[in-house]
């Protein structure tokens, strides 16, 4: 029983890093797409930021506006990335890609989770972006390995995260059109009702309440707290990342027992 | 091989979509090494049963045993057993075709020893050992459905399922998949089991066929058996098509098939 449990386990492990690798190999063979996703975060901190930064209408308590938001930014585009990306996945529907992915013994989960780790991949140009832009804004970065190494770890969750939602709402809509119109819908709200750009407390109650239930928040709040000097978190890294990994498990259980719709 | 081992058993096998029957009731069985054709107007249901043959839709009822194993109850060692190639472009165009047969060859879990030599080997079958490195959105719709059918087949499946494999090819192209399938089944008794609108290929190429009309079958046999039905042997295939599945215009599939296909001959011509 045990036995059988590691093997799946195992075997679930190897495959969704066998999807990953092949998506990192697409990647490798066409870049074109890293770079032009680089350039929504930059857009976002030069001018809104710079903006918003001179107009003083933001109180960030002891932290200055442009730092404030660089990590929201890296949010944003984490999840302005992510959350688009089922439709590749319609895409491959729509070819038989899917179809013959789904009639091998590959683990379900392992198709759902290895796409989104890809995501994660993907938004790494982004971050590096972020960076850089922080560096020469003058953002007061935390370049600590540990520090670093946790915005890392959660900009992969975070688009594993979205991905795997936005997967979960490709397997229901099923064609693009329908996809990219609930996309616009849901990136709206995820986005404006989170801390990524000004923080909760200007909020009215009610939707102070709508973004403490959208996990995008707690993303923001763990890439605050470890990518700046001297941020404090509103609650607790381990409460942000018991979030996070919460949500994209679920997720990622709901995506893999809808995923095989996709080929009927 | 034995001959005589059934690879493939259907037992009244029936999927409803809402009020409407795709497959019916269907029964039929295929031996090892054959090759079975499954003909029938668009609308006739044969995606739909080979989409339940390959575990990718659960029927409604009635069972069906694949390489021995059941497809409702034993869905993924059924799944291990098998080869897919569907009717649109099942590989991806934005790897090599290297690249393509490695992926598979890791989900099937080959033994990692022999994933190059199989991919070699399998490259070389399907005469694309020189293309095994390019993209394969550059390679023309002979090449890709030779690919398909190296990635289908890279883990040795008992029974090869493939849905309208030379739809929207030139008849050379379509020649040189048949030769490869052909050479399959010589080589490693690989049992192929395919659905296609090509009454000729039906002829040339099957042991048996099985004529399927509004999700049923309506004539098993050899081609001359179906020939010979129909009261004399001055009959065509064509006159059994036309005699068993009645005229195709009253059927012709939904708006979803009809696009796919249209789609899967445009990419490959």
């Amino acid at each position: 029983m045990t036995n059988t449990f590691i093997h799946s386990l195992f075997g679930f492990v190897e495959k969704t890093f066998v999807i990953t690798e092949f998506e990192i190999r697409k990647l490798r063979h066409d870049f074109t797409e890293l770079i032009t996703r680089a350039l929504q975060p930059a857009l976002w901190l030069l001018i809104f930021g710079q903006v918003f930064s001179r107009s003083g209408a933001m109180h960030t308590g002891n932290i200055p506006y442009l730092d404030f938001i660089a990590p929201g930014i890296l949010a944003q585009s984490v999840l302005f990335v992510a959350i688009f990306y089922g439709i590749n996945v319609i895409w491959e529907r729509d070819l038989g890609i899917v179809q013959k992915f789904l009639a091998s013994p590959t683990p379900r989960a392992a198709l759902v989770v290895g796409k989104g780790f890809s995501a994660g991949v993907r938004t790494l140009s982004q971050a590096a972006v972020v960076y850089g832009l922080s560096l020469l804004l003058g953002v007061k970065v935390n370049w600590s390995p540990i520090a670093l190494l946790n915005v890392l770890l959660i900009v992969i969750l975070a688009a594993t995260l979205f991905s795997t939602f936005s997967l979960v709402v490709a397997c229901i809509v099923k064609t693009r059109e329908r996809f990219m119109g609930v996309g616009q819908v849901l990136t709206m709200p995820l986005f404006f009702a989170s801390n990524a750009i000004y923080p909760t407390a200007i909020m009215p109650g009610w939707l102070r309440t709508v973004s403490h239930l959208n996990p995008l928040t707690y993303v923001v709040d763990a890439l605050r707290t470890c990518m700046l000097v001297g941020s404090a978190s509103s609650f607790g890294l381990g409460y942000d990342y018991a979030v996070v990994l919460l949500c994209t498990t679920v997720l990622a259980l709901i995506g893999a027992r809808l995923y095989p719709q996709l080929a009927t | 091989m034995d001959k005589s081992e059934v690879v493939l058993e259907i037992k009244a096998l029936t999927r409803r979509f809402g009020a409407h029957t795709a497959v019916d009731s269907l029964t039929l069985s295929v031996n090892a090494g054959e090759v079975f054709g499954l003909l029938g107007s668009n609308g006739a249901g044969k995606t739909t049963t080979i989409k339940m043959l390959t575990t990718l839709l659960p029927p409604s009822s009635g069972e069906a045993r694949v390489a021995g194993f059941s497809i409702t109850i034993q869905a993924v060692k059924v799944r291990g057993a098998i080869g897919y190639v569907p009717q649109s472009v099942s590989v991806d165009g934005s790897l090599t075709g290297y690249e393509n047969l490695l992926i598979f060859a890791k989900l099937y879990d080959l033994p990692h020893r022999e994933q190059q030599t199989r991919i070699r080997e399998a490259l070389e079958f399907m005469g694309l050992t020189a293309d095994g490195g390019r993209l394969v959105s550059e390679y023309s719709g002979g090449m890709v459905r030779r690919l398909e059918i190296a990635q289908s087949t890279l883990h040795r499946p008992r029974v090869l399922f493939l849905d309208e494999p030379t739809v929207g090819l030139d008849p050379i192209a379509r020649d040189a998949v048949w030769k490869h399938l052909v050479d399959l089944r010589t080589n490693y008794g690989t049992t192929l089991f395919f659905t296609t609108h090509y009454l000729e290929e039906a002829e040339s190429q099957c042991d048996r066929i099985a004529i399927m009309h509004l999700g049923k079958v309506a004539a098993l046999g050899t081609c001359k058996e179906l020939e010979m039905s129909l009261g004399d042997a001055r009959h065509t295939l064509n006159d059994v098509f036309v005699h068993y599945a009645g005229s195709a215009l009253d059927s012709g599939g939904t708006f979803r098939d009809v696009s796919a296909e249209r789609a899967t001959a445009l990419r490959l011509g």
